[in-house]
Formats: structure tokens, sequence, C-alpha cells
């Protein structure tokens, strides 16, 4: 019964931290938003009138139509991707560890300041990418001059980062018993039919934890756009994240910053809590497990 | 199954996966390659073999164009790394251990919280963050970066001890406290050593994550000569307005992606585990 005090002492340092630097800043987030704060003048309390002019400012409503673009885009085909490729690898082939090596060096690198200059140099009009796609006798594209090819080009850093969710993908996999399979084509099913009807529903927990995971992270996008295709063209790749950047780190309009990055939590709460409700559809647990 | 397979399906299962390792690394071949080439052959041979190996790229971007050299951003990086490393492991430890081995009043929620924090939007505590450190003084100073890691704030690690600490038997800790070892001495005696491998993959992440940070230096450190490597690259293609060095800046930017790949190459086996084992963000 002594541990009781002795388990305290041992969390002490992240009660203390998540105190003053998670749940503080997590509520004065929403303080500040319901203020003018601009770090030179007292803060004056303006209500909601932050929010209001937030349903008004066209660049706002641009950047979370971006972002939701950009969210819709990735995370579907980083995870097909990184399923399909999960599913091929999950044999007993020779060179498993190599090609498990070279589709995680991408995730590894991928927020490295140097690979987004290499993105950047990559889809120049005269850059490599464009020198393929003559060499294949298709037209080059002016990936940074169209909203189109501008949102392609950081869509394709993130799908290209799609090893992390691969591995845990792979990990669910080999968890599968071998017997199920066994069983599943004795009863003459084909593989294609045994993929959708054994494997799929045997890790679809897993298929939800990636997708929350990185559902979270595509709607916070920042790298990306920032260092290599900037606001891109009609504010194409001006996803919230920057907008929010902008407003606290260069205008330095706490209040306005502030009611946009709450906004963006909402939605992302929202989107979760969602996809938490939708969970007894189509997640199956075999057992209560805490994974 | 595996006996059932196929030759050609195993053929075509190889087919398609070096298909795909090469499409995913042609990218960084090509770097590698370009960083040697001059600067007008790096637009006119889409090859990336260079025409031969030229080490002047490496050594002109190296000094680059400001009054500092690479070292100068290198030696802040660690200065911030180093110090992320070792708070993170000893706080996040103790942090992992009270959960995973004691009871204590408000444990539950306090759990809870801990998991939440872990899906808690970054963007959202960022202003506030950046507002507190400016009134303790402390921009334009590695404080703000180092902080969360002195306090455990890095949810993501702490779950990761929780797990591997709950997969350990008790019956070790009963019997050290039996033979009347602290409960601090079973953590250090009895569950260290068995948790090596799982505190060498915290370290790997810590480190990867923390040397490719962009976003906080870019918010906190404002004066040139504190810059880690990531600002000091972004700064090289904002700077190079005229005449550009690409030659000079990929040279660099391979400098920078080394330390990643030797740690990741030198601990490859920890790594995937890690990931594995508690699954993670990108």
């Amino acid at each position: 019964m002594k541990s009781r005090k002795v388990g305290y002492l041992y969390i002490l340092p992240w009660l203390i931290g998540v105190s003053f630097l998670t749940v503080y800043p997590f509520l004065n987030a929403l303080y500040i938003s319901f203020t003018d704060y601009n770090m030179v003048t007292k803060a004056g309390f303006v209500g909601l009138e932050n929010y209001l002019n937030l349903f008004k400012d066209q660049d706002f409503l641009t950047s979370i139509r971006s972002t939701l673009k950009y969210t819709i885009y990735t995370v579907p085909l980083q995870l097909v991707f990184a399923l399909f490729i999960a599913f091929i690898l999950n044999f007993n082939l020779k060179a498993i560890g190599f090609f498990r090596t070279a589709y995680y060096v991408p995730s590894l690198l991928g927020g490295n300041v140097a690979i987004a200059i290499l993105w950047r140099f990559m889809f120049q009009p005269e850059g490599f990418v464009n020198s393929f796609l003559m060499a294949l006798n298709l037209k080059p594209v002016s990936w940074f001059s169209s909203p189109g090819g501008a949102m392609a080009v950081i869509v394709l850093l993130k799908v290209w980062q799609f090893g992390s969710a691969m591995l845990i993908f792979l990990a669910a996999l080999k968890e599968i018993p071998q017997d199920l399979y066994e069983a599943s084509s004795i009863d003459g099913a084909g593989k294609v039919r045994t993929f959708f009807n054994i494997t799929i529903p045997l890790i679809t927990p897993t298929i939800f934890f990636n997708l929350v995971m990185q559902l979270v992270n595509a709607f916070q996008e920042f790298n990306g756009p920032f260092l290599i295709t900037g606001k891109g063209p009609l504010n194409s790749t001006y996803l919230t994240s920057m907008f929010i950047y902008d407003y606290a780190f260069k205008y330095f309009n706490m209040g306005y910053a502030s009611a946009a990055s709450w906004m963006l939590f909402l939605i992302i709460m929202l989107v979760t809590v969602v996809l938490f409700g939708t969970q007894k559809f189509w997640v199956f647990y075999s057992d209560e497990g805490d994974k | 199954m595996k006996k059932h397979m196929q030759p050609i399906s195993i053929a075509l299962r190889y087919v398609i996966l070096t298909a795909v390792a090469l499409v995913m690394l042609y990218p960084i071949l090509w770097l590698v390659g370009a960083s040697f080439k001059t600067n007008n052959e790096i637009f006119t041979s889409i090859s990336f073999i260079p025409r031969r190996i030229d080490f002047t790229p490496y050594i002109e971007g190296w000094k680059t164009g400001t009054e500092f050299t690479f070292a100068t951003y290198f030696a802040n990086t660690f200065k911030i790394v180093i110090p992320k490393i070792a708070f993170c492991l000893i706080s996040s430890t103790l942090t992992a251990y009270g959960f995973a081995r004691f009871d204590f009043r408000f444990k539950k929620i306090l759990f809870s919280l801990l998991m939440a924090t872990m899906f808690l939007p970054a963007v959202v505590t960022r202003i506030p963050l950046y507002l507190f450190w400016k009134q303790l003084g402390v921009l334009n100073t590695y404080v703000p970066l180092i902080a969360n890691t002195v306090f455990a704030n890095e949810p993501f690690f702490v779950f990761m001890l929780i797990q591997f600490m709950r997969s350990i038997p008790k019956d070790l800790d009963e019997a050290a406290i039996i033979d009347g070892c602290s409960s601090f001495g079973v953590l250090t005696r009895i569950l260290l050593p068995v948790l090596r491998p799982s505190l060498i993959s915290c370290l790997i992440f810590q480190f990867i994550w923390s040397f490719n940070d962009f976003l906080g230096p870019l918010i906190y450190i404002s004066s040139v000569r504190k810059y880690p490597v990531a600002l000091a690259l972004k700064m090289s293609i904002d700077a190079s307005s005229g005449i550009v060095e690409w030659n000079q800046i990929l040279a660099m930017s391979i400098i920078a992606l080394l330390p990643a790949l030797i740690l990741f190459f030198a601990a490859q086996k920890y790594f995937v585990e890690g990931i594995a084992s508690s699954g993670i963000k990108g």
C-alpha cells in the first residue's frame, strides 16, 4: 500500500509536464482565440469575432479545402500501397530484409529538409521527373505552375513515405494463423477471395490504427508545402497549418491564428470521433487486447 | 501455404518488389549521383551516374555562403539532439515505470490523459507554448526545443516503454523486493537490462525525429549562429536567388541525411522491432 505514493513519485515529471506543456496551452489556445491578442497591445476580449471572421476569410476556407483534398489523396493511397506491399512481402522470401529496409528508408528520411530540397529539384520544369516523362514519350508537366501539379508534388512526397505503415501491417499479417489460410484454400477459395474474406477482416484493427494516425498527421502537414510548393498556384497547397503559421509567426495575430488552430483541431476531432463511431461496423477485435 | 507456392508466383513477387524498390530508391540514388556532378551536368543528364567523381561541391558547400560552416550547424544540431535523447530516455523510463508497476489514485484517468495526448494535434498548443516561452525569456535558445523531453512529454515513448514493461513478468520484481531491493533498485537492476533493446529503439527514433525537426527551430531559433542543419539547408535554398549552386546544395543535403542513415543501418534490428511492436507515426 506504500506504493500508492511511490507511483506518483515516478510519474511526477510527466505530471508536471503534461499540465504546463499540454493541458494549460491547450486551454489557453481556446482563451486566446476569443481575444485580439497581437503581442503589442493588451489582449481584449472579442467573443466569437475571430471565428466569424474565419468563416468569411477566403484564404482560410481555401486552406481547409486544400487540407481536406491533401488528406483525401494521401491517406488512402498510402494505406492501400502499404497494405499491398506488406501483403506481398509477407512470405518467406529470401531478400525480405533488404526490401523491408528499402521501403522504410523514405519514411526515415522523409521529414528531413534535404528531401524537400530534392523534391523541389526533381519536379523542376527541366528536372529529372520531366526528363523521364519525355523519355517515355509523354508530355512534360509544369508541376509548380498548375494547382493539380503542385498538389501532386506534395502528395507524392507523403505517399512515398508509406514504409512505417507498411511495417505495422507486416507485423499484423504475421499474427494471422496459417491454418486459416489452409482451411480457406481447402474450401476452394481463390487468392483474391481469401484476401478479402480472411486477411482484411483479421487486420481491421491495424487498418483502423493506421488510418487514424495518418489522418491526424495529414491534417497537420506543414513541411512539404512550406518547403516545396509554398502557397502554390491559386493557394492550391496553402494548407491550414501554413495559414496558422503565417498569422501567428509572421503577422503575430495570435487571436486569429489560435481560432484557426482550434477550428483545425475540431475538424480533426470530428473526423476521429466519427471514425471511432463507425468501428463497430467494420473493425473486428478478436479479443480484449490493448493494441 | 509457403510450400504450395508456385515458382511463377514467387517470381512475380520478386519482380513487383524490385520494381517498387527501384522507384522508391531512385530519387535518393539520383541525389547521391547529382551531388558529384557539375551544375551543368545536373540538368542535361538523366542518368544518376556522374561523368566523374568530383568532391568540389562538398568542399564548397560545406563552407556555405554565411560566416559559419556546416560544422557549426552540425554542432548546433547535436546540442539539441543529445540532451533530448538523454532526457527523453530518463524521464520516459521513470514515467513508464510508474504506470506499468504501481497502483495509485486516478491512475486510470491519468493513463487516459497520456493516451489522449498521443493523439492531440500539436498544432493546437503551438501558439500558447510560444507565448509561454517568450514570457520566460528563452526564445532563441534551445530550451523550448528540449523542455518536453525533460518532462516525458512525448507520449509515444512513454507508451512504447509501458507496453514493453508490461510484457516483463512481475515475479522478478517481487523476488528482488523480498531480498530487500528498493523500488528504484528494481528499475535499475531488474528492468533496465531487459529493457535495453526497447531503449535503443527509443534512442534511434528520438535521434531521427529531432535531427529532422524543422518547424520547432523555425519558430524558436532566430539567429543564424544558433541554426541547426535543418534551418541552414532551408537558408541555402532561399539565399540562392542569383546563380543557384545546385550541386553544392545537393551535396549538403546528402551530408544532412547521412547521420540518420548510418544510425539506421547500424541498429536496424531494434528499429524494425520498435515500429512493429508499437505502431508509430510516419
